[in-house]
């Protein structure tokens, strides 16, 4: 068992589904997880934290925390690590969790394994895995030294249990010295799209250059929107202009691992490949019937995608009927 | 404007990955190797901060085996002024790859601005920007996609989920790590390929900058090939029979709908 500390990250006063992941997983097998929260405000969601299993949730809370900053956000955290002693610090590859982490185990002094897609407990180590060289291999990480251990999971990589409403976490006040940060995070501007987002949706929609215009992007929409799903786009589609380059999913673009990924009107260049190798079940839908796509798709479709996208459209509505 | 960009040199995306004997790391025989296409981004930002202020260097730096001298050179034929090589093993991790680059950094008499690739597409960890940046004690900005600049300050568009920004005001000396779309990076020509030949690489030991075995704090081991993937089910037919079929395999086989 070990003593496991994972930072919650919220938007907005909403957690993210990456979060509990985390402290379901380390509440699973048996851990004493503590959890750290920071914002303003965010108290109340110690107790939706509390339903997926941890045992104690520290809650730092100041205006100077309202949106995030890497230099604050560190300052309270490497506090916290200190006081608490944790065998194992854990966050989402998240671009907060990415931006945040190096920054602690620099202070701490400490390895940290990025981009986790594996993650085993075993007494008060971590056992992980990671895609290195865009996927096309993986390693397993090993700790030199003491102290902590530090690692950021990739989000949709261990999945997200059932909360049990009846678990309640010991919440606990953490004094806040957030210190003076030299930089100043002015604003956020949002997205404009309602949909997810690619990284952290279960089911990922994409397009590729055979869509042949941004407009015709307009039914791999439809079809994201019948199943609740992002949208996303090859390195073609976007260098085409169909789409901006935050949709891209690719190695110079987003790296994605949801459930159910579908590749309509993509070959499956090794850049493409790259971005979505590690989704669960690929579905490919692709004129070409020797597009490498099709090596590492779970499920295919060989067709016109003008015809294909509209008519599966069709038919998941009929299932999400149901 | 004394401007430094730190980056690392990495297998070409095309390049077939093979285990070495033991699975303990790749078989590098054979490998071609670029310079990491986010660190273009880096290189073109610095030399077009370079540009609007007369009297700037752009000094590029990486750490590494003697190949990453290659790298240096790629980005010194796209406009870079002069390189520091830091030697350091193959077997070198995120940290001790960036306390060799601060130090580096840190032996410099003025550092105003510091450029890097948001990450590198070998270990795609995204780690070294911030430890570069914690290590000499600067702010850092990550996966920066716009910069506005002034005499003494950056305001920094960066990037984060859901299609967001996050704007940021950070004051000099900064790092900067450099998004795809920050700009568009400039091809090397023939002249300044040759000039590129003749500009100054100095080198350093990782002793010159106090790096020692003590400051790698991770490593890779027991490397895994992705296991062969059994060919998918096609679904047979005509559009839209087919597309019933595939919609009754992911609702009732895969169970992903």
């Amino acid at each position: 068992m070990a003593k496991v500390l994972i930072v919650a990250e919220q938007r907005d006063g909403k957690l993210k589904k990456s979060t509990f992941e985390l402290v379901g997983a380390a509440s699973a097998a048996g851990n004493e997880t503590h959890v750290a929260l920071l914002g303003d405000g965010v108290g109340a969601l110690a107790a939706e934290i509390g339903t997926y299993g941890a045992n104690k949730v520290h809650v730092a809370e100041s205006a100077s925390l309202k949106l995030y900053n890497g230099e604050t956000y560190a300052n309270v955290l490497t506090e916290l690590v200190k006081s608490l002693s944790p065998d194992v610090v854990l966050a989402s590859h998240t671009p907060t969790g990415r931006d945040l982490m190096p920054r602690i185990a620099r202070r701490l002094d400490v390895g940290l394994a990025s981009d986790c897609i594996s993650l085993v407990f075993e007494g008060t180590n971590i056992k992980v895995r990671r895609p290195v060289y865009s996927g096309k291999a993986t390693a397993e990480v090993e700790f030199l030294g003491a102290g902590p251990r530090l690692a950021t999971i990739r989000a949709n990589a261990l999945g997200v249990g059932k909360p049990d409403a009846s678990k309640k976490a010991e919440v606990a006040p953490f004094a806040v010295n957030a210190g003076e940060p030299k930089t100043k995070t002015t604003d956020v501007v949002q997205g404009a799209s309602a949909r997810p987002d690619v990284t952290e949706a279960a089911i990922v929609v994409s397009g590729g250059r055979a869509l042949k215009s941004a407009e015709n992007f307009k039914m791999i929409e439809d079809l994201a929107d019948v199943l609740g799903a992002a949208v996303g786009a090859s390195r073609a589609a976007v260098d085409a202009g169909y789409r901006p380059h935050r949709d891209q999913v690719g190695q110079t673009g987003k790296v994605v691992s949801p459930a159910l990924y579908i590749a309509c009107g993509i070959s499956g260049a090794i850049q493409h490949l790259a971005g979505m190798r590690s989704s669960k079940t690929i579905v490919a839908i692709n004129m070409d019937p020797e597009a490498p796509i099709y090596q590492i798709a779970d499920y295919g479709m060989i067709g016109d995608i003008f015809q294909a996208v509209p008519a599966l459209t069709e038919e998941f509505k009929k299932v999400k009927e149901h | 404007m004394n401007i430094y960009v730190c980056i690392k040199q990495v297998p070409d995306t095309e390049t077939k990955i093979k285990l070495n004997a033991d699975s303990s790391g790749i078989d590098t025989a054979g490998i071609k190797w670029i310079l990491s296409p986010f660190d273009e981004f880096a290189v073109e930002e610095a030399l077009r901060v370079k540009e609007k202020n007369a009297g700037s260097t752009v000094t590029v730096i990486s750490a590494g085996p003697t190949r990453v001298v290659d790298s240096i050179r790629t980005a010194l034929a796209m406009g870079c002024d002069n390189g520091i090589h830091v030697e350091l093993p193959e077997s070198a991790d995120n940290a001790m790859a960036a306390k060799a680059l601060a130090g580096a950094l840190k032996k410099e008499a003025q550092v105003d601005l510091v450029f890097t690739g948001k990450e590198a597409i070998d270990d795609g960890a995204a780690q070294t920007s911030a430890l570069i940046a914690e290590g000499m004690g600067i702010p850092c900005v990550t996966v920066v996609l716009g910069i506005e600049y002034s005499a003494t300050a950056v305001k920094c568009k960066r990037e984060v989920e859901g299609g967001a920004f996050e704007m940021v005001e950070a004051p000099l000396p900064v790092l900067i790590a450099a998004q795809k779309g920050l700009n568009e990076p400039r091809y090397a020509s023939l002249p300044n390929i040759m000039k590129a030949k003749k500009k100054e690489v100095k080198s350093l030991k990782a002793a010159d900058v106090a790096v020692t075995d003590g400051d790698q704090k991770i490593r890779f081991k027991n490397f895994q090939l992705p296991p062969p993937k059994q060919s998918g089910k096609k679904v047979p037919g005509e559009i839209p029979a087919a597309a019933k079929e595939l919609v009754r395999l992911l609702h009732e086989e895969a169970k992903v709908v």
